[in-house]
């Protein structure tokens, strides 16, 4: 998995039937230090995450196992929000 | 499976709830010889690693499987802690030499494998230098 | 699949035990030109491969958890599946 900050919302009102009441949004992700990495990622938000948040994203089939996200056609989740993180 | 090590931990109140109870652990892939190489990465934990432990970890659907019966949404899962590595990138080259030479002769020296010091000799995780 | 060479061997007590009566390879990818592509990877071995052998590496799960003999839904996502005897690049002209 890795972690991204919440920047964004997508409103997409064609998309396959299964994405019905998904939050999607725009994540770019971070390193573990907090600094920005190249890119972005729109997941589908399984924690109602905020504005800023820093996120745990996970991709692939692995996401489609996510409570809420079963049997949909996900590739990226938002499956935690980071309170902390401790690098040693 | 990619190498790494142990770095840090995150603590996420917050979670799907097929997350729940799941340690999640910050990893740095390692190259063979040990060196950081790419990004870190989040993994759970199906092994217990501690800090600075030398480990592996599976990627993609098959990093769910390690957790069964319970369905965890991870694509990155820690399986192993890596006690011992031997790594030698120059074997393939030196078999050939040693076929190429007449009877008899010495072999040439053996080009100095990245990393390795003597071709062969196990590089042990968490060598601080003692 | 990739053209890969086994470049070494690693020893871990405590793994899961879908790895456990495998030896567990460091296996290093290889562009057509036999240099380096990537970074090496850890595969179980289905073969016998040894360090300095030119393998077949497969990086998908459910094939490389049946090369070792393991059940479905086993935590591999490689494993080393054939030796590789020649390459013939003739068709690359």
């Amino acid at each position: 998995m890795i972690l991204a900050r919440v920047v964004g919302t997508v409103v997409a009102t064609r998309k396959d039937p299964r994405l019905e009441g998904k939050k999607l949004l725009i994540v770019k992700p971070v390193s573990p230090e907090g600094k920005d990495e190249a890119g972005y990622i729109v997941a589908v938000d399984t924690v109602s995450a905020g504005f800023r948040e820093t996120v745990i994203c996970v991709s692939g089939s692995s996401a489609r196992m996510a409570d809420g996200c079963k049997d949909t056609p996900v590739d990226t989740a938002i499956v935690g929000i980071v309170d902390n993180a401790r690098l040693d | 499976m990619y190498l790494g090590r142990v770095v840090g931990c995150l603590w996420a109140t917050v979670k799907n709830p097929s997350m729940e109870g799941q340690r999640l652990l910050v990893v740095q892939p390692l190259t063979p010889e040990l060196k950081p190489t790419g990004k870190k990465l989040i993994c759970t934990d199906w092994a217990g690693a501690g800090a600075g432990e030398l480990i592996y970890w599976v990627r993609g659907r098959e990093a769910s499987h390690a957790l069964l019966p319970a369905e965890v949404p991870t694509d990155t899962t820690i399986i192993a802690i890596v006690d011992e590595l031997s790594v030698d990138r120059n074997a393939a080259a030196r078999r050939k030499t040693a076929a190429a030479a007449p009877p008899g002769k010495p072999l040439p020296a053996e080009p100095a494998g990245a990393g390795t010091g003597v071709a062969g000799e196990p590089i042990y995780p968490g060598n601080h230098g003692e | 699949m990739l053209i890969s060479r086994v470049i070494g061997e690693a020893v871990a007590t405590h793994k899961h035990p879908a790895h456990e009566g495998r030896k567990i390879l460091l296996v290093q990818p290889l562009n057509l030109d036999l240099t380096d592509r990537g970074d090496a990877v850890v595969a179980l071995d289905g073969v016998g491969a040894g360090v300095g052998d030119l393998v077949l590496l497969n990086t998908e799960g459910f094939s490389a958890m049946t090369a070792v003999g393991r059940p479905p839904f086993s935590p591999i996502d490689m494993a080393v599946v054939g030796f590789i005897d020649h390459i013939d690049l003739s068709g690359l002209q």
